[in-house]
């Protein structure tokens, strides 16, 4: 019986990468996404294409009640989620002085009531199995903080404490909980960077170069394998020796 | 269901899912002092019982339960209502 995961916004980027990844290593995986269907209708040809099983779910996954439905329905066609990875992630970035309401709401939204709704949804099957892997996709932003960025940062800072803080609640049960915290990866959050900024960012990597969206997802895979069996409430570093 | 019945079966869920001494289990028994259950094991029983007899128990008033006999009480009335 295949382990099933579910990543949400798993249609692009890192969380595509991470359904690819946790497919090749025999999960079900059910890849969640707001809005992109053919993005996401691609990892799951692709995941089915070499013998896998995936399924494209759509959810905004801010919102609790819409969060449940997909969760029913991940039950109903997949089975009961085994591996969350909590991926689905936004920007809106700004100054502070200049940052709207609405800017830090959708943030915090997407980014961090998304963790709380996910996660507090998977732990009821995840206690029932006594066995769940919880993983999170945090930022060297949130460690560390960046100029323009105090909405994102924030709620990947936030994403850490809420780690911690479910990993202890639950972790008599077999039910780990962790962070993956990517630095600079090539993906679309990235591609809007221009030529100057990249530059002044990739000097700042002592491996000299942005990171690849495999080079995360692997970080996840094993976090969510039974290797992995002994580690709860922290926060693996995927940056290249940025924020040494 | 007869009330005896919904003790019964929540006795064995409380031996089966929770591991507990079958003979330590009377209704005025309290989860959390006397049979030493944690609240996430409190939490854990009443999806059990939400499963078990196909009921849904709502957090506010799970959060009421304190008893063995509580639970049969609650279960009985979502049952019969």
């Amino acid at each position: 019986m295949s382990r099933v995961a579910l990543v949400t916004g798993g249609s692009r980027g890192i969380g595509r990468a991470v359904a690819l990844h946790l497919a090749r290593s025999g999960h079900d995986v059910a890849v969640n996404y707001a809005a992109n269907a053919a993005a996401a209708d691609a990892v799951v040809d692709e995941i089915t294409a070499v013998g896998g099983t995936a399924k494209a779910f759509r959810a905004d996954v801010g919102d609790v009640e819409a969060v449940t439905t997909m969760f029913d329905a991940v039950a109903e066609d997949l089975g009961p989620v085994a591996v969350l990875v909590n991926n689905a992630g936004i920007t809106r970035d700004d100054l502070l002085l200049r940052m709207s309401p609405e800017a830090w709401d959708e943030v915090l939204t997407t980014n961090l009531r998304s963790v709380y709704a996910c996660t507090k949804k998977a732990l009821r099957a995840m206690l029932r199995a006594k066995w769940g892997r919880i993983i999170s996709v945090g930022s060297v932003s949130g460690i560390s903080g960046n100029p323009g960025q105090a909405n994102y940062a924030a709620s990947k800072a936030g994403v850490i404490g809420f780690t911690k803080s479910v990993a202890r609640e639950v972790g008599s049960r077999g039910i780990t909980a962790n962070v993956v915290a990517p630095g600079f990866i090539e993906t679309d959050m990235t591609a809007e960077l221009g030529s100057e900024v990249a530059d002044a960012v990739v000097e700042r990597i002592t491996l000299g170069r942005l990171g690849r969206p495999e080079e995360v997802a692997s970080a996840v895979g094993y976090l969510a394998s039974d290797e992995a069996s002994y580690i709860t409430g922290q926060t693996i570093v995927v940056d290249g020796g940025m924020a040494l | 269901m007869e009330r005896a019945e919904i003790e019964s079966k929540l006795t064995d869920l409380l031996v089966d899912e929770l591991g507990l001494e079958r003979d330590n289990i009377a209704m005025e028994a309290s989860f959390e002092e006397d049979l030493e259950v944690d609240s996430l094991g409190v939490v854990e029983l009443l999806m059990a019982l939400e499963d078990n007899f196909g009921v849904k128990i709502p957090d506010e008033e799970a959060e009421q339960i304190q008893t063995v006999g509580q639970a049969v009480d609650l279960v009985e009335a979502k049952i019969n209502s």
